[in-house]
């Protein structure tokens, strides 16, 4: 049983991390409705830029708040100049344009910074907190206290702001909130930044943890997706429900069923996407979307 | 949907009324079947003017060129996007080398069996995906395409593990004096005309139109008597068969196969060729598979990020300012040459 519940608590500290990317994707999703298949690969170039920093010689935590911000204006940049010419395109073409910035974020990265692979300093000291015959990593309690800070951060700009406010406006819809006077592009704009600044937490979380290098993200998005299909694309809540569902089916699953093991995980959220979307295809927390010709 | 009709085929004059219209036609039909035969003639004449390495790369570029005849099919007609089909093209590879190394059937059966594989598994892939909207196929194909090379790498004793297999390569009969490397040319090269062929009848027939209706507007076909659900999964699965049969010619022409062949990049890389190529055009894929073959090639001499970093940009330009492509590019130039000879 203790064995067990170890598990379930390692399964945990992975979702967390897989919760803060599924975050950043259902946050874009809820103001543009496109699927960004390029969050993963810039999280990984933010891992990058804080790996940039600390090498300069700044210690880790000046070096993540420096992190954060560049990708918050990063995410910016990226919706004013990518992403803004196909802003009310076919699906198609958007979902095409966000692989094409997966790409060449993967290559810049990979020509900045080499393909090597690069040592990540850890944050968190390395022992672990001892209850209950339970042993729990200051690393995994780390990780699960920064993603639980940055969404309470999410939830206070959405629910107490004015900028916040605005934001779920236009969420809800665009064409009105444009009407009370919203500067709808700018409030897009914003959603990115932030969906970066999220994700830019989940890369410089998992960069300890798995070594930093361009294809890093690659199996970390996959979860993300099975995550936001799990608990909705349109609902945060479900998303980070989601991503601590993913991660403890994902550790109990290479555990526990011998056919999957360690090296056959990355099965776990395709399996979970596909019986998702046979069941409950809104997600469990999503609502069941009405199409209108 | 404004941006997608141009990709549909514009009548050659729409101000040539009736009988002129009709002659138009057939005159431009033609000549597209004159075109198609020079076309034909040089890449007979190819493997006899170049060096073997050379062969060995338009060989490829057949290959490619087969599989994304497929992927063209499914994002450019059917308007539905696969971010893994890299994995069916995997799975046609594989079963031909399987096929070969365990029971040494001969080559030239494995295509069919290959391709028949490819496509039950994306009937079977395709059904919960496409009841839903397209976003979510592009989901269930990139996990797909992630969780084929670990799969591939467990099941050792079938696959050969990371090692790969190694297998023999169809010899050319004797009675035709060619070189290896000439006579894997004309297989692919067959396969690439059988296949494109193929791909045109499928495309004027009834299931042509009503893909184009899918595309074009959904719930104007679903209207219309569509069936939606059915004809989409069946677009993944054709797609699905003619990247297997690429991948069976894959095998043939290569004799090895390993998992690490068949990662993400390369789904992600025949995406790029069918955006940059063309979508939705017939020319498209050929140019593609030129794009995929030779471009990374040419850029790897200036960093190894840099074909990934042409690809991305390219991506993105193309679906700015040109959504057909080379393909469509070469039409337009074509038609505003033609505008031009005729005012002089």
């Amino acid at each position: 049983m203790v064995g067990f519940l170890q598990q379930v608590v390692e399964g945990l500290g992975a979702g967390a991390i897989y919760a803060s990317l599924a975050l950043a994707l259902v946050l874009i999703y809820q103001f543009t409705g496109i699927v960004n298949f390029a969050q993963g690969e810039l999280a990984m170039f933010s891992a990058y830029i804080a790996w940039q920093f600390t090498a300069a010689g700044l210690p880790f935590w000046p070096a993540l708040v420096l992190t954060l911000a560049v990708s918050f204006a990063g995410g910016m940049l990226i919706e004013r100049v990518v992403i803004r010419p196909v802003e009310g395109a076919p699906e198609l073409t958007v979902v095409i344009v966000t692989v094409g910035l997966f790409i060449f974020v993967n290559a810049a990265a990979g020509w900045i910074w080499s393909f090597l692979i690069k040592d990540f300093p850890n944050p968190f000291p390395g022992g672990a907190l001892e209850a209950g015959g339970l042993s729990v990593g200051y690393s995994t309690l780390g990780v699960m206290a920064v993603v639980a800070v940055v969404m309470g951060l999410l939830y206070l700009l959405f629910q107490r702001t004015k900028v916040g406010l605005g934001m779920r406006a236009v969420a809800a819809n665009p064409t009105s909130a444009r009407l009370v006077g919203i500067r709808v592009g700018w409030t897009l704009a914003l959603g990115w930044g932030l969906a970066a600044t999220v994700g830019a937490v989940s890369g410089v979380l998992v960069a300890p943890l798995l070594f930093l290098e361009p294809n890093m993200m690659g199996g970390v998005l996959i979860y993300a997706f099975a995550a936001a299909t799990l608990g909705g694309f349109d609902s945060p809540g479900g998303a980070v429900v989601g991503g601590l569902v993913v991660g403890v089916a994902e550790t109990l699953a290479g555990a526990y069923v011998d056919v999957i093991g360690s090296d056959l995980k990355v099965g776990v959220p395709l399996i979970i996407i596909l019986c998702i979307l046979l069941l409950r295809p809104q997600g469990l927390f999503g609502r069941a979307a009405v199409e209108r010709a | 949907m404004s941006g997608r009709a141009e990709v549909t085929e514009k009548p050659v004059r729409a101000d040539a009324p009736g009988r002129g219209r009709a002659l138009a036609r057939i005159a431009a039909g033609r000549r597209r079947w004159i075109v198609a035969a020079a076309l034909l003639a040089v890449a007979c004449s190819l493997p006899f003017q170049l060096v073997p390495f050379r062969v060995f790369q338009f060989t490829m570029v057949l290959v490619y060129a087969v599989a994304l005849l497929g992927l063209n099919l499914l994002v450019g007609h059917a308007g539905q996007i696969s971010l893994g089909h890299g994995a069916f093209f995997a799975v046609g590879a594989y079963g031909t080398a399987i096929m070969l190394d365990r029971w040494d059937v001969p080559h030239v059966l494995t295509l069919p069996a290959a391709a028949a594989t490819a496509f039950a598994l994306g009937l079977a892939l395709g059904l919960p995906a496409m009841r839903l909207r397209g976003l979510y196929l592009a989901l269930v194909t990139l996990a797909i395409a992630i969780f084929l090379v670990p799969l591939l790498k467990r099941f050792e004793s079938v696959t050969g593990g990371s090692m790969g297999l190694t297998l023999g390569k169809p010899a050319p009969p004797a009675w035709t004096g060619l070189a290896e490397d000439q006579w894997l040319y004309f297989l692919a090269l067959a396969v690439a005309v059988a296949a494109f062929l193929l791909a045109r009848g499928l495309l004027h027939s009834r299931v042509g139109r009503a893909l184009h209706a899918v595309r074009d507007n959904e719930a104007a076909a679903e209207v219309m008597g569509v069936r939606l659900s059915f004809y989409k999964t069946l677009a993944f699965a054709w797609s699905a068969m003619f990247a297997g049969a690429a991948g069976s010619v894959y095998t043939w022409v290569i004799g090895f196969v390993s998992p690490d062949s068949f990662a993400v990049t390369l789904s992600i890389t025949l995406l790029a060729g069918i955006v940059v190529g063309g979508l939705g055009s017939f020319s498209g894929p050929l140019l593609g598979g030129l794009f995929v073959m030779f471009v990374p090639g040419i850029s790897q001499d200036v960093n190894d990020a840099a074909p990934g970093v042409i690809f991305g940009l390219l991506i993105i330009t193309v679906m700015y300012v040109a959504p057909t492509g080379l393909a469509g590019l070469a039409g337009r130039v074509a038609r505003s040459t033609k505008k031009i000879l005729r005012k002089e």
